[in-house]
């Protein structure tokens, strides 16, 4: 070994590894944005899923305001059209939990997540990286939408700040499907079973009060309604964008605004965990 | 188990696969001093990307232990990954991204800081000879670009101990030398590294000793020289020119050998085990000119690995073929 050559290989040798890996929740940030960045150069490099999801927001959009537009009574006598767009704002906010799901599942046949899995990086990192991606791509799928429904006569009549909020509460509501999407993507194996999850979100949409005023349901179907978590936030973003349809005597109802935060973190702190245990325990 | 113990310590250790008759270890004992080359060698199946999983926390088993540079893999994963490299059987590259991309995020993830990290990113692609293709995405690069790259990524921080499985699969004379240099390289800086192959000559190039790995056990371990010691040490082989004076050659060298000469009169290939290496050379020589046998290609060999192997576990090593 006396005559190695000259190398690039730099200083850092074996003794200068840090004693400590660098875990700890700053560094699950840190890396967590650092994979972020690669979902949007992936993003960059195959714009395919990011088109199919701009359309899909603009197609639900225009789909039903058009269709449906007069065709249904709201409680307290608006028009549906004003009625329907949080729903729809809301029910695509949950179709993205598929896309999570999927994505994760196909980040997981891909060798590099080996790689990702042996480097001393916090488990949550790679599934940090994950959720935000598709809360930054759900987040401009959101403002194409309210773009689109604002040309095709959908007008929010609150204040500025009660229109941030609103738009918060349903990305909130985004992040928190996310763990639910990373959590099926991680425990569900094969395409199959990510196409039954995404099945599975039919009946929750239309089990809610994104489409249709709970009233309007068999009376325990309207109970189940009015407290899915979809529900919550339709309901306080109709209030916040001062739209019509808010109504409804349930305390669930009454109080959507707490409800439409409460059930977002409640079901962070169940999947995040799952999901960061669900990584682990990857080593079969 | 400190810093001057072994690199990589393994006792006892044992894995089930779950189903059929699955496969898996079965109690593989290892060790691995500090900056020296093992050479983790077997057939299909014989688990040793099982054992490189293990050692790279990627893999949980079921009983015995396993220290990596000092720390137990099941115990302190996150100090272990701290300390090793991986390049496992399929490349842990991102496809999408380039190559360039691929190194700076890596890089970006052991926590170098942005212009450090693009610095290292220009080091390592001018170093397996990537440059060239820097920005192309990966999906475009060949099988042997891709390997070269998954090695210049396990090596953004020189690792205490790198795990390489099968690291010259799918290259080409070329690519084999360059990733053999890049190893030695690593080594002389004090990197221990563990490598599993197929190929006995790339054992035989960079490994210090070699364990032998058969269903899930290592069956023969030592220095590849005391390997093929086990098999009686050197021969002497020769070619004679003349088909019909195979049986003459073979008598005639007959004493020299430890054991009876072997002949094959197809390929006219004779060949006899002896004791005193050089001597016996040149005593054959004497021996068949006395006997008035011309030969072609008369030489003094050891035997390869591939013998070593075929001894030990009954079965020629399965190679792999070489791309093209
Ligand atoms: N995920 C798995 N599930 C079930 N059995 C497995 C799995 N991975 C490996 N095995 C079995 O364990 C045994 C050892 O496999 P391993 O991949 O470690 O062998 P190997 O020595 O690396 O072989 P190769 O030279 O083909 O790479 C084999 O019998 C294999 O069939
Ligand atoms: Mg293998």
């Amino acid at each position: 070994m006396t005559t190695m050559p000259e190398t690039v290989v730099p200083d850092t040798g074996p003794a200068d590894v840090p004693p400590v890996p660098s875990g700890g929740v700053r560094w699950a940030l840190v890396d967590g944005w650092t994979l972020t960045r690669r979902a949007v150069a992936h993003w960059v490099r195959d714009p395919a899923p990011v088109v199919f999801s701009l359309v899909f927001g603009v197609l639900i959009v225009l789909m039903f305001g058009y269709l449906f537009g007069g065709a249904m009574r709201v409680p307290d006598g608006g028009e549906y059209r004003e009625f329907l767009m949080p729903g729809m704002f809301t029910m695509t906010m949950l179709f993205g939990v598929g896309h999570t799901a999927q994505a994760v599942t196909a980040d997981l046949d891909r060798g590099v997540i080996d790689r990702f899995r042996a480097m001393p990086m916090s488990s949550a990192a790679v599934l940090i990286g994950r959720a935000v991606a598709d809360l930054l791509l759900s987040a401009v799928s959101l403002a194409v939408m309210v773009g689109v429904g604002l040309l095709v006569g959908w007008a929010a009549t609150g204040s500025a700040g009660e229109f941030a909020a609103a738009i918060g509460l349903i990305l909130l509501l985004r992040f928190a499907l996310s763990w639910v999407g990373v959590y099926l993507g991680l425990v569900l194996t094969g395409p199959s079973a990510v196409f039954g999850a995404q099945t599975l979100e039919f009946p929750v949409a239309f089990l809610s009060s994104a489409l249709v005023a709970t009233g309007t349901m068999p009376a325990w179907l309207g109970v189940i309604a009015d407290w899915n978590p979809l529900s919550s936030t339709a309901t306080a973003t109709r209030d916040l964008f001062g739209n019509p349809g808010v109504g409804g005597e349930a305390w669930v109802t009454q109080n959507a605004v707490l409800m439409a935060v409460v059930w977002p973190v409640a079901l962070l702190l169940v999947f995040f965990p799952l999901s960061v245990h669900a990584f682990r325990g990857l080593r079969g | 188990m400190g810093a001057s113990g072994d690199a990589v310590v393994v006792a006892g250790l044992r894995k089930r696969y779950g189903g059929k008759n699955g496969g898996g270890l079965d109690g593989v004992d290892l060790v691995v001093p500090h900056g020296t080359v093992c050479g983790l060698l077997g057939p299909n199946g014989a688990g040793k990307t099982t054992t490189v999983r293990i050692l790279a926390t990627l893999l949980r088993f079921d009983s015995g232990r396993a220290l990596v540079a000092g720390f137990d893999v099941a115990e302190r994963p996150d100090q272990v990954r701290a300390r090793i490299g991986l390049v496992g059987q399929n490349p842990a590259v991102d496809e999408v991204l380039s190559g360039r991309r691929n190194l700076v995020l890596f890089g970006r993830l052991h926590h170098l800081g942005a212009a450090a990290a693009r610095a290292r990113a220009g080091d390592l692609l001018d170093r397996f000879g990537l440059s060239d293709a820097a920005d192309k995405p990966v999906k475009h690069y060949s099988g042997g670009m891709r390997r070269r790259l998954d090695l210049a990524a396990s090596m953004i921080l020189s690792p205490a101990v790198l795990f390489l499985d099968e690291p010259t699969v799918g290259l080409d004379p070329r690519g084999r030398a360059e990733v053999w240099q890049a190893v030695r390289e690593l080594v002389g800086r004090g990197t221990t590294v563990l490598l599993t192959t197929q190929h006995l000559d790339e054992a035989d190039q960079l490994a210090t000793r070699i364990a032998l790995l058969d269903t899930g056990k290592v069956v023969a371990e030592g220095a590849p020289g005391e390997l093929k010691a086990r098999l009686g040490g050197d021969r002497v082989e020769f070619v004679v020119r003349d088909r019909s004076r195979v049986a003459d050659a073979a008598r005639a060298v007959a004493r020299l050998g430890t054991a009876e000469p072997t002949a094959d009169p197809d390929d006219r290939r004779v060949g006899v085990p002896v004791a005193a290496g050089a001597t016996a050379l040149v005593e054959a020589v004497r021996l068949l000119d006395a006997a008035g046998v011309a030969v072609d290609d008369l030489a003094l060999r050891r035997p390869t690995l591939d013998e070593v192997f075929l001894h030990l576990t009954g079965r020629p090593a399965d190679r792999v073929e070489v791309r093209k």
